[in-house]
């Protein structure tokens, strides 16, 4: 049976034609490939620099390369980098001046990239971040100079990791919506396919240049399998219901304390979140002080810089630092956004260099709200 | 230049010169430093021994030695503002190992004359003895901080350093964590930033040179080293045991894992 006329299969090998077609249309495509011991979100140029038949195994703190004997494209979780670093630069110059005779002359450096970028890979939690961001930074010149022509390929995970839990969050394993193509990995003992599905016309004039087949009923019964697999792969969950309200009452928790004796506030939690959206702005100036510019910074919750006002730091105590960034991930996102601002990636867990794990603190402080 | 140009002085005391050194190596922006300030004292550079005051000195070293002692008060007395840079000046350096050992035991394996030998039982940092305007941390410095902190002493505005870790320059340059992928023991998560995460991309973990960041909770990376990384005691404290060792919380830290 045919899904609307809009769900197609294709050959693995055909995910070549669709990396050229990207480059063919002027993308830089961005997809998961491996380097320095992970997988990692770096421009590619062919099936060939995807970690084909690498997975990785996860744990709080840790995070390990191994190899897969399916030789899937797609058999990994999520990698340190979301998709921020290319919408949300690490550093980004917002203006520099000169000075022309006694007045400086300023210059805007809101830039789209030179060429438009396509993502390659999208899972349903990082298709969440994205639309997070999309919120968050509705009214950010700079992002959406770089997020305007972002053709986004998603994938429905077809491999969940030990830190995951976009199923508690309702983000994934599904990619729902906020992509042009969606692919499911259909990885046999005699075939290797992919489900292909379209959402917008850039997707179905992509899908136009792809040797497909019509999908059949037992491909849609296999990516439904693969989907439900995924599901119950997953090694954390969260509690949803009145966690917001749970959160926000345990501000005076002793628990934040017990973090605390944990916490480096090293803020890496922050940066490889893919909805940590903060930045700080600085201002430098060269030595003849006839040339300044602006830069914007990613910049944590977890610095003293970060709250400081007239005469210091307002979140001294690492106590209060955990406490401002779970709490807003968890429950005040709610009340500013409209949304939790965790989509239950799980990269804060793997990539806390102690192992820190959200999932862990926040039953934690539900339990105390519920004994 | 019709105004004239701001008296530099660079000082020495305990130290091997690298970060004095940064300066010079500053090539490409050397020119516009020496047109900015007038280089009056900077042994590494020039004999020209211009008398002081000065406008801002740049004081490299510990305080080892009671010559030392007294010479810190002249610099500071001729200095408008006093900035120390690398680790022996804001920490003590490699050489305050000795403030936890026996200083005459060290004297008497090393030296066959040790009553030749006139120095201090503690290497402190210039802190210790005098007021200092800003304390630039790094073995060696960065130069393109030291270019920052010149340029913000020139421009008279605070210089953008941030104390907080290695990681947050990890991070942005999207370098893979090599604590969490590959298993190596890293001090970048309790040491101030400012190399640009020079290790951690050579996939080496970081060696703390830079010294304790703002916050350094070094009992909870400890406790992970010996957990989950698998060191033992002797490993960690060696690891807080080098050129910042006499800062306070790495100091605390290797006092901890002395056995």
């Amino acid at each position: 049976m045919e899904h609307d006329g809009e769900l197609r299969a294709m050959g693995a090998e055909a995910l070549d034609v669709l990396i050229a077609a990207l480059v063919a249309r002027g993308y830089d495509v961005i997809g998961p490939t491996v380097r320095d011991g992970a997988i990692d979100l770096h421009k590619i140029h062919g099936m060939g620099d995807l970690p084909i038949g690498v997975t990785d195994e996860q744990e709080a703190g840790r995070y390990r390369l191994a190899p897969r004997a399916d030789g899937a494209v797609f058999g990994f979780s999520n990698g340190p980098s979301s998709w921020k670093r290319h919408l949300h630069p690490p550093q980004t110059r917002l203006w520099h001046a000169d000075l022309s005779g006694d007045r400086p002359v300023y210059v805007s450096d809101v830039e789209a990239p030179a060429r438009p970028m396509a993502f390659l890979g999208v899972r349903g939690c990082d298709l969440a971040a994205i639309a997070i961001l999309d919120t968050v930074l509705a009214a950010d010149e700079h992002y959406q100079a770089r997020r305007q022509n972002v053709a986004v390929v998603a994938i429905n995970c077809g491999q969940a990791g030990a830190t995951c839990f976009c199923a508690s969050m309702g983000t994934g394993p599904a990619a729902r919506s906020g992509f042009d193509l969606a692919l499911t990995e259909l990885v046999g003992d005699t075939k290797h396919e992919f489900l292909i599905e379209t959402a917008t016309p850039l997707g179905t004039s992509l899908l136009a240049e792809l040797p497909t087949r019509t999908a059949t009923d037992e491909d849609l019964a296999r990516a439904a399998a693969i989907l439900e697999t995924t599901r119950t792969q997953m090694g954390r969950t969260l509690e949803t219901a009145g966690l917001k309200e749970d959160i926000a009452a345990a501000a005076e928790s002793p628990h934040w304390q017990e973090v605390a004796a944990r916490c480096l506030t090293c803020g890496n939690c922050t940066m490889v979140c893919p909805t940590c959206f903060c930045t700080e702005m600085e201002d430098t100036s060269d030595l003849t002080g006839a040339h300044a510019e602006r830069w914007r910074h990613w910049e944590s919750c977890f610095t003293l810089d970060f709250s400081y006002a007239m005469g210091g730091s307002v979140r001294h105590s690492p106590a209060s630092r955990y406490r401002q960034w779970l709490t807003h991930k968890l429950s005040t996102w709610e009340d500013q956004f409209g949304t939790s601002g965790c989509v239950g990636c799980g990269r804060c867990i793997a990539w806390c260099p102690v192992g820190i794990d959200i999932t862990a603190e926040a039953k934690a402080l539900q339990a105390e709200a519920r004994p | 230049m019709s105004q004239p140009r701001p008296k530099l002085a660079v000082w020495k005391f305990a130290s091997c010169d690298g970060c004095q050194l940064s300066l010079l190596d500053c090539e490409d922006e050397l020119l516009a430093v020496a047109e900015a300030l007038d280089f009056a004292m900077f042994r590494e550079a020039t004999s020209a021994d211009v008398a002081g005051p000065y406008d801002l000195s740049l004081v490299e070293g510990s305080i080892t030695t009671e010559h030392d002692l007294a010479r810190i008060q002249e610099v500071r007395r001729q200095s408008k503002w006093l900035v120390t840079i690398g680790a022996c000046a804001t920490a003590g350096g490699i050489q305050a190992l000795r403030n936890f050992r026996d200083h005459g035991e060290f004297l008497a394996a090393v030296y066959a004359r040790p009553d030749y030998i006139d120095s201090l039982a503690t290497s402190t940092p210039i802190s210790a003895h005098v007021r200092v305007d800003f304390e630039l941390h790094g073995c060696p410095i960065d130069k393109r901080q030291l270019l920052e902190v010149i340029s913000a002493f020139l421009n008279r505005r605070k210089p953008t350093i941030s104390a907080t870790s290695v990681c947050s320059e990890c991070k942005r340059r999207g370098i893979v964590c090599v604590m969490v992928a590959h298993g190596t023991p890293c001090l970048g998560p309790v040491t101030h930033a400012g190399c640009g995460a020079l290790c951690p991309a050579v996939n080496r973990g970081c060696y703390g040179c830079f010294g304790p960041m703002e916050t350094p909770n070094t009992a909870a990376l400890a406790a992970w080293w010996r957990g989950a990384l698998g060191q033992d005691s002797r490993s960690v404290g060696r690891a807080f045991s080098t050129f910042n060792c006499a800062a306070e919380p790495f100091a605390k830290e290797a006092a901890a894992h002395d056995d």
